[in-house]
């Protein structure tokens, strides 16, 4: 497998949804080839900084206009 | 399940969180999925049967997640706003529908995403083409290679790691944006994805490993370890 075919299968790769022969294949691969190494490392930290953003809190007036629309819907099914 | 996967990689590999949000039951929106979806389904059923307290827990537990994916996708306050208002609206005029085949997250997040989509599309028109094909037979392999050195994400405090982040994904094109906040950010898989945006699994996948690539690529020239800080 060269750098190419091993970057065209990094999500594969990460997501482990590569068969073993080929997942065999790319950590062969790695073993001898600290670039390829690199990018998917940096590309699975990338993909963890996003999991980990927390949503910020809702500001207080948005908050506000969600819940009275969600009542007044509430009170439209109701009659 | 990307997220969850890495984050138990990282606690098997003795990594421990940075201070600030925990992983506790009092903070539900930390939890991977698998956790937090718990009881969502006795309060799915709850508010079938017209407990209007239920539904407003559940919109309680989301309202901050669905409008980051709002915002996310249309890079707009109004429309992230109008677009979380419409979804949460629907999804309870529509509950009766929801037959619990996934989660009522997945559910929801699929409607939200629609809404946001539909703003984006009106405020985008000419920038905007989910449907169709932006995939060629291009060379992915990254040219700027340079290592990001230990933890190099610590090296900003967590408003500035935020406004990175934020920069970085307003500047991918929105179909590669889309993809990559329904399968990395919400968890959906590449199956729900797909028929969420009405797209080919192959499509998902294509533009999944383009979109990490290119926020690798953006996220490059904070974290090498030449970079100014």
């Amino acid at each position: 497998m060269n750098c190419d075919a091993v970057i065209r299968e990094l999500s594969n790769y990460i997501d482990g949804e590569l068969d073993p022969s080929v997942k065999h294949e790319l950590e062969l691969h790695l073993t001898g080839c600290k670039e390829c190494t690199m990018v998917i490392d940096q590309t699975k930290m990338t993909v963890e900084l996003f999991c980990n953003e927390e949503p910020v809190d809702l500001p207080a007036e948005v908050k506000s206009r969600l819940h009275d629309a969600l009542h007044r819907k509430f009170r439209e099914h109701a009659t | 399940m990307l997220c969850a996967t890495l984050m138990g990689e990282r606690m098997n590999a003795g990594f421990v969180p940075r201070p600030g949000p925990n992983l506790s039951v009092a903070n539900p929106h930390r939890l991977p999925s698998t956790v937090a979806r718990e009881d969502e389904h006795l309060l799915v059923a709850s508010a079938k049967r017209g407990d209007t307290k239920a539904f407003e827990e559940l919109v309680s537990r989301y309202e901050r997640k669905i409008f980051r994916l709002t915002m996310n996708i249309t890079r707009n306050r109004e429309d992230a706003e109008d677009a979380m208002q419409d979804a949460f609206l629907k999804s309870y005029t529509h509950l009766k529908d929801f037959d619990g085949d996934s989660r009522f997250y997945t559910w929801l997040v699929r409607i939200a995403a629609n809404e946001a989509l539909m703003r984006l599309r009106k405020r985008r028109p000419n920038q905007f083409s989910l449907d169709e094909p932006v995939e060629g037979d291009d060379d992915l392999m990254p040219r700027e290679l340079e290592d990001w050195g230990p933890k190099p994400d610590q090296r900003f405090e967590q408003t500035e790691m935020h406004e990175i982040l934020s920069g970085v994904i307003d500047k991918l094109d929105p179909d590669f944006r889309t993809v990559f906040l329904l399968r990395d950010v919400e968890e959906l898989s590449t199956e729900e994805t797909a028929k969420a945006l009405g797209i080919s699994v192959p499509a998902v996948k294509s533009r999944l490993l383009r979109a990490r690539l290119k926020l690798r690529e953006k996220l490059h020239r904070y974290f090498r370890r030449s970079a100014p800080n």
